[in-house]
């Protein structure tokens, strides 16, 4: 099997290793997370795992952190049989963790979170001082300047990110894991990041870097392994190998990795949004005159880091947040103030797929069928009479849903917190689109989506494009809006920093604009 | 008024806010530690009750104080077994242990002595007698800082200093020493001492022992210091006042002795003066009595400021996956 020679390959690379695992397994209930998993990672590498949501991989690495103990298996660190019962120990065998939610506390300082756990004293002041002074070694030696006094809740999340780095190192990690790193980063500081990375590896570190982003991937690792339901199906040289090749080994078939799309058509102006503003509860202003306008059949998207207004603009339009501004629909004023909701939004034929589909989207402990209904539970096809709703139409019109959205299992009577995140956005989704809307909101479409499901969700928000409706795209995956978008808007601090044709620009521009840099 | 009633007036403040100040410091460290505490009240009232029974029939004082001691960390185990172990509702178990202790208390006291839920009356070595500072017989004459010193800054009990004694002692354990770093650490965010290597669990229940002990200090204060033995439901809501405090004092231990004090002040005047004369109208003493618990009102309502919480109170840490 050709798998099975490359495997080798990279097992005989003439480095010592750093990381040895075999046949390491985890259960979780009925779910099998880890399969008989072996890896050997080289010293000094940069070794990548990639795999889809629910692959396995956090698991993997919250083992090796010590936060789970495995059912079964061994781990070699520099070759020596390691048992890692706890964090304690994974810290003692020189091993060092940032995870994806950083675990910081929020209103201590940079110090105090760095000495947290490795404080070296039952009392504090002799610890400070020392740990004052090798940070400011550390932070010099490896470019991860941070000042030590600021409180951590003030910081970017780049340098929250670097916070989290300089404590495995205060640490004397000699392998760093990092969880899904780039979710939360400007472009810019993803290239940093990766320097900084990189700067490790020269100086002999090992990094582990897991994502399910391929760039990433092809950019910076070493090695790279593939996860797939909770097995490790294949270790490869990153340099012998393709993105087209690992999508395919991710999912088990062979996937589109980009969107095929006809150029767009744009009809008649279907949104026109002027001069947006929006407070939130603390009287700090998150839309600070938002102007833009969508056309029949054309896909606007909505690039930014997270937190930037995008959400806020979303809620506005939807009807859940009120503000200040004008709102046209086909002509028609929209209501932006206490009359405004979400009823009477889908009544207009808005559509609104939620950022946040477990909170905004759907009922996590309703079935499947009670929460394609929600919204649009006053749809004549779902009334039996005056006061009763026809829930059995409800199920008949899901299970019908389900098939054309490829939702699976097909259970209509399964909670929605029992699908995967993939399913549960499907369902969404056919819940949004199926009913044909004039103009559909959409944030962050595949968060926390597997890639077969993200081809189908693009697919079907193309299809509505090209089926002549205006579609308003949110995402922080720059590639996301890049593949999808007509046009794409950039939002920085509560404004739009530009307009720019997908065509044309490229990530560096965008990611500068991302930044609130306009040249 | 004049100076010696104002004297008196501050006199019986520092005592009234002595278990105040005591209960006060427990919620903080248990609030700090991420584990909210409404169980207060009845954490004083069992050692409030045991520490009397105790006194009364040893007639030792001190160890009436560590029977008073006892009760309530048993008291606060429950709490910790609830909370922490197995990841109940807080404020539930809060509930549970005033009702708790709210019945024990009278049941056993009947059962015991047969005064209707009292305690014998203490007398002698069986309560607390004021300590005379050093120098306050030869201070006194002089004007002014001779009464301060002499009449409200001596001849209280013990309780009472080691109670003042814990605010810089409190905020030196949480400021400056490893343990109240992961304390204040655990109250935050959990999830950081965890992948610190730290046992979330042990800080916890080390938070949770010092308000069972510090609670404990409180209800014996209150049976032997304040009071010459248990009355029923004798804490009389001292357990929220100080959690009002809490608030007001934003978790921190100077401000807790700041609020506590407040909150003595405003008792200490509604015990001298019963009913105020206006001329016009007469405030009754009900309503003089009422002004603690008015202002607990007051706070716990969010008309003082902005108070932030901790922010991982209330919720049992639970590794995710």
């Amino acid at each position: 099997m050709e798998t099975s020679r490359r495997q080798e390959s990279a097992a005989s690379a003439s480095n010592p290793l750093a990381i040895e695992l075999r046949g390491i397994s985890k259960a979780f209930g009925p779910v099998q997370a880890n399969k008989d998993i072996s890896i050997q990672v080289a010293k000094g590498s940069i070794h990548g795992i990639i795999g889809e949501n629910g692959a396995g991989k956090s698991t993997l690495m919250s083992i090796l952190y010590g936060f789970y103990k495995a059912d079964a298996g061994e781990i070699y660190i520099s070759g020596n049989l390691t048992p890692i019962p706890d964090s304690q120990s994974a810290i003692r065998a020189g091993i060092g963790m940032v995870f994806q939610h950083f675990k910081l506390v929020p209103n201590f300082t940079v110090l105090e979170n760095v000495i947290l756990g490795a404080e070296g004293g039952a009392i504090l002041r002799g610890a400070m001082a020392k740990a004052r002074k090798s940070l400011s070694d550390l932070a010099r030696e490896y470019e991860l300047e941070v000042n030590p006094d600021a409180v951590v809740e003030d910081l970017s999340v780049g340098h929250q990110q670097r916070v989290e780095i300089l404590k495995a190192l205060y640490r004397q990690a000699d392998i760093l894991i990092l969880d899904e790193p780039t979710g939360v980063l400007t472009p810019a500081e993803a290239d940093q990041l990766f320097r900084i990375l990189n700067g490790l590896k020269d100086q002999g570190k090992t990094v582990i870097l897991i994502t399910h982003k391929l760039r990433e991937i092809m950019e910076i690792t070493d090695t790279v392994s593939v996860m797939r339901r909770g097995q490790m199906t294949a270790t490869v040289k990153t340099a012998e190998t393709s993105p087209e090749e690992l999508a395919e080994l991710m999912v088990g078939r062979k996937v589109l990795l980009s969107v095929e799309k006809t150029p767009a058509a744009p009809g008649g102006m279907v949104l026109e949004v002027e001069n947006l503003r929006v407070r939130d509860e603390t009287g700090v202003e998150r839309l600070k005159g938002i102007s833009f306008n969508i056309r029949a059949g054309e896909i606007l998207g909505i690039a930014g880091v997270a937190g930037n207004g995008q959400s806020e603009l979303l809620e506005l339009l939807a009807g859940i947040a009120r503000g200040e501004g004008t709102v046209r629909l086909n002509g028609q004023e929209v209501a932006l103030n206490a009359t405004a909701d979400g009823q009477s939004r889908r009544a207009r034929g808005i559509a609104h797929v939620p950022e946040d589909r477990q909170h905004l989207g759907l009922i996590m402990d309703f079935t499947a069928w009670e929460n394609v209904a929600f919204g649009y539970h006053h749809a004549p096809e779902y009334q039996r009479s005056a006061l009763l709703m026809d829930n059995d139409a409800v199920r008949t019109d899901t299970v019908d849903k389900m098939e054309r959205y490829d939702v699976r299992p097909p259970i209509p009577t399964l909670p929605a917190k029992n699908f995967s995140g993939g399913n549960q956005q499907k369902l969404v989704v056919a819940r949004e689109m199926d009913r044909n809307p004039e103009l559909l909101l959409v944030g962050q479409p595949t968060r926390g989506v597997d890639i077969g499901a993200i081809e189908f969700i693009h697919k079907q928000i193309v299809a509505l494009r090209d089926a002549g409706k205006a579609v308003l795209l949110v995402s922080v995956e720059l590639d996301e809006i890049m593949s999808l978008s007509d046009r794409i808007a950039v939002m920085f601090d509560g404004k739009i920093m530009g307009e720019r044709d997908p065509k044309i620009t490229n990530e560096r521009e965008l990611g500068l604009l991302m930044a609130g840099v306009v040249k | 008024m004049d100076f010696a009633t104002l004297i008196q007036i501050l006199d019986s403040s520092i005592r009234l806010a002595t278990p105040l100040l005591f209960a006060c410091l427990a919620g903080l460290f248990s609030e700090r530690a991420g584990v909210f505490d409404i169980g207060l009240e009845g954490k004083m009232l069992a050692a409030a009750f045991l520490s009397g029974s105790v006194a009364a029939v040893t007639g030792s004082v001190w160890l009436g104080v560590l029977a008073g001691v006892f009760a309530s960390l048993l008291m606060a185990g429950i709490h910790g077994l609830a909370a922490i172990t197995f990841r109940g509702n807080q404020l539930i178990s809060g509930v549970a242990i005033n009702f708790l202790a709210s019945g024990l208390t009278v049941l056993l006291g009947q059962n015991w002595f047969a005064l209707g839920g009292r305690t014998p009356a203490l007398t002698g070595d069986a309560r607390f007698g004021p300590i005379t500072l050093p120098l306050a017989d030869t201070v006194a004459p002089i004007p002014f800082i001779g009464p301060i010193y002499a009449e409200m800054i001596s001849g209280h009990s013990a309780l009472v200093y080691i109670a003042i004694a814990c605010v810089p002692a409190s905020a030196w354990v949480l400021y400056r020493t490893r343990f109240g770093l992961r304390l204040r650490a655990v109250g935050e965010n959990p999830a950081a001492v965890d992948t610190a290597g730290i046992s979330v669990t042990g800080i916890r229940y080390a938070a949770v022992a010092i308000c069972g002990v510090l609670c404990g200090l409180a209800g014996a204060y209150l049976a032997l210091g304040l009071a010459a033995g248990f009355g029923k439901e004798m804490t009389a809501g001292r357990g929220f006042i100080a959690l009002a405090a809490l608030i007001f004092a934003k978790w921190r231990p100077w401000y807790a002795l700041g609020a506590t004090l407040l909150f003595g002040f405003l008792e200490a005047v509604g015990n001298r003066f019963p009913s105020i004369d206006f001329g016009v109208i007469t405030l009754p003493a009900q309503f003089m009595q009422a002004l603690p618990y008015v202002l607990t009102v007051v706070i716990l309502a969010g008309f003082i400021g902005k108070a932030t919480p901790p922010r991982a109170g209330g919720e049992p840490y639970i590794k995710e996956r």
